[in-house]
């Protein structure tokens, strides 16, 4: 019995890691084309959204801090682009409207590797918009577009 | 002579997301990201952990019982984001019960599966676990069928020979609304010997208490807290479906999420009938280290 039960352990443990390099591998290998592909099938409804914090003054700064929290590790200091995800200073991202980049942080790309940010409140992810288009554009897409 | 092993199987145990922890901050460059936990204990709600990320969480409970000795369970979980899209997490759990003795009750392997791509109306996640316990366990980190009180009076010596290997079901269901996130976890559980299924619940709802984020780096920002509330119990089993001779539960939650990756929540419980255990206080801290599935696998690759 003992000895049935750690085969049974051991096969889980097998079967679990294999899963885990499966599903990591798979969201590598089955890119279209580049990421950044995501923003043009946004809905036209969050398309055109607009971001109610336009006035705000503390809305770039304050985002500036929430991507440091939760972005930066991904998307690299300054948001150029990291070993994980893509540049958000290239042209796609920077000329995208507010309401696409909303859509995004929002949904996620979950296929492909982004989490669903929509735990984040919803002024906090308009916050995060409001630092992204402060940004600017910054040289050319890296290669990490291809692998996010 | 036993209970000197078992209390060194539990510090082994319990004492490795410590080991962990230090390993991977000071030895490996481990990158941490703020976290944004509800402060459920027992409810789950649709956010998954991020792809890559490591999350070590130490849980207790200290729980009073009317007619027995109150005990303090625990609980380490380690949990991994496997894809944006699939969680999986091992608990390795273990309980003192006061004037008794302290034993490891068991091990809990769960993964929890986002089926759709984007946010809906409302949000489904499925819950699939295996666990390999003993009747010691106390966590309580779900209440399903008829579990009350009395069960967890036997003494340990004898409740720890009855072995529970269950697989256990959730469909969890859940949404964020203006801040708040809203959820509900209908629970189907079956012990893999010959017994019925058993079923239970948990809600939940919870709020930061701050929506806007702070224009500077803080620790007590009030964007950092969130509020809640879960209520969670059993609802008997398939040949006596109901709320007859189930035990249930309110809890009232506070989580603070720290920008430096720790999470600590605080729950005080409330039983809610004469089944339930008068009261619980539970509580955890966790660490998320983000980058961590690549850390690995640097390891493992080699230098170019």
């Amino acid at each position: 019995m003992r000895l049935t039960t750690s085969v049974a352990i051991s096969l889980l443990i097998i079967v679990n890691s294999a899963l885990v390099l499966w599903a990591q591998e798979g969201s590598k290998t089955k890119e279209p084309t580049t990421v950044y592909d995501e923003l043009k099938k946004v809905p036209e409804k969050y398309r055109a959204k607009e971001n109610p914090l336009p006035g705000d003054l503390q809305a770039t700064p304050a985002g500036g801090v929430l991507f440091e929290e939760h972005c930066e590790e991904c998307h690299g200091k300054g948001a150029v682009g990291g070993k994980k995800a893509p540049s958000l200073r290239v042209p796609e991202v920077q000329q995208a409207t507010p309401g696409a980049l909303y859509y995004i942080l929002t949904n996620g790309v979950v296929r492909k590797g982004m989490p669903v940010w929509s735990k984040l409140p919803e002024p906090q992810r308009w916050q995060l918009v409001s630092y992204l288009k402060s940004l600017g554009v910054a040289g050319p897409a890296s290669d990490s577009a291809k692998t996010p | 002579m036993p209970r000197l092993q078992t209390n060194c199987f539990i510090l082994f145990y319990l004492w490795i997301p410590l080991a962990l922890l230090i390993l991977s901050t000071f030895s490996l460059g481990a990158c941490t990201v703020g976290a944004q936990e509800n402060p459920y204990i027992v409810a789950y709600d649709h956010n998954l952990e991020e792809p890559g990320s490591l999350e070590i969480e130490y849980f207790s409970t200290i729980g009073t019982q009317r007619s027995g000795p109150s005990y303090h369970a625990y609980w380490t979980e380690f949990e991994y984001g496997a894809t944006a899209w699939w969680t999986t997490e091992l608990y390795l759990a273990g309980q003192t019960t006061f004037g008794d003795s302290t034993v490891f009750t068991g091990y809990r392997w769960e993964n929890r599966f986002r089926p759709l791509k984007n946010e809906h109306f409302i949000n489904p996640v499925l819950y699939l676990e295996f666990e390999d316990i003993n009747g010691a366990d106390k966590i309580m980190k779900e209440v399903e069928g008829h579990d009350v009180e009395s069960d967890y009076l036997t003494p340990n010596a004898a409740a720890r020979r009855e072995k529970k290997r269950e697989m256990e079901f959730k469909l969890i269901l859940s949404k964020n609304y203006k801040g708040w996130n809203f959820t509900q976890n209908t629970i189907a559980s079956k012990n893999l010997t010959n017994e019925p299924w058993e079923f239970g619940y948990a809600l939940g709802a919870s709020r930061p208490l701050a929506m806007k984020g702070a224009a500077h780096r803080c620790n007590f920002c009030r964007q950092h807290f969130i509020a809640g509330v879960e209520m969670y119990g059993g609802l008997g089993t398939r040949y006596s479906f109901g709320l007859h001779d189930t035990s249930h539960y309110l809890a009232p939650g506070l989580a603070w999420n720290l920008p430096s990756g720790w999470t600590f929540r605080i729950e005080p419980s409330f039983g809610l009938n004469g089944q339930s255990h008068q009261f619980m206080l539970r509580w955890g801290a966790s660490y998320e280290i983000s980058g961590f599935g690549r850390m690995v696998g640097n390891l493992f690759k080699g230098r170019k």
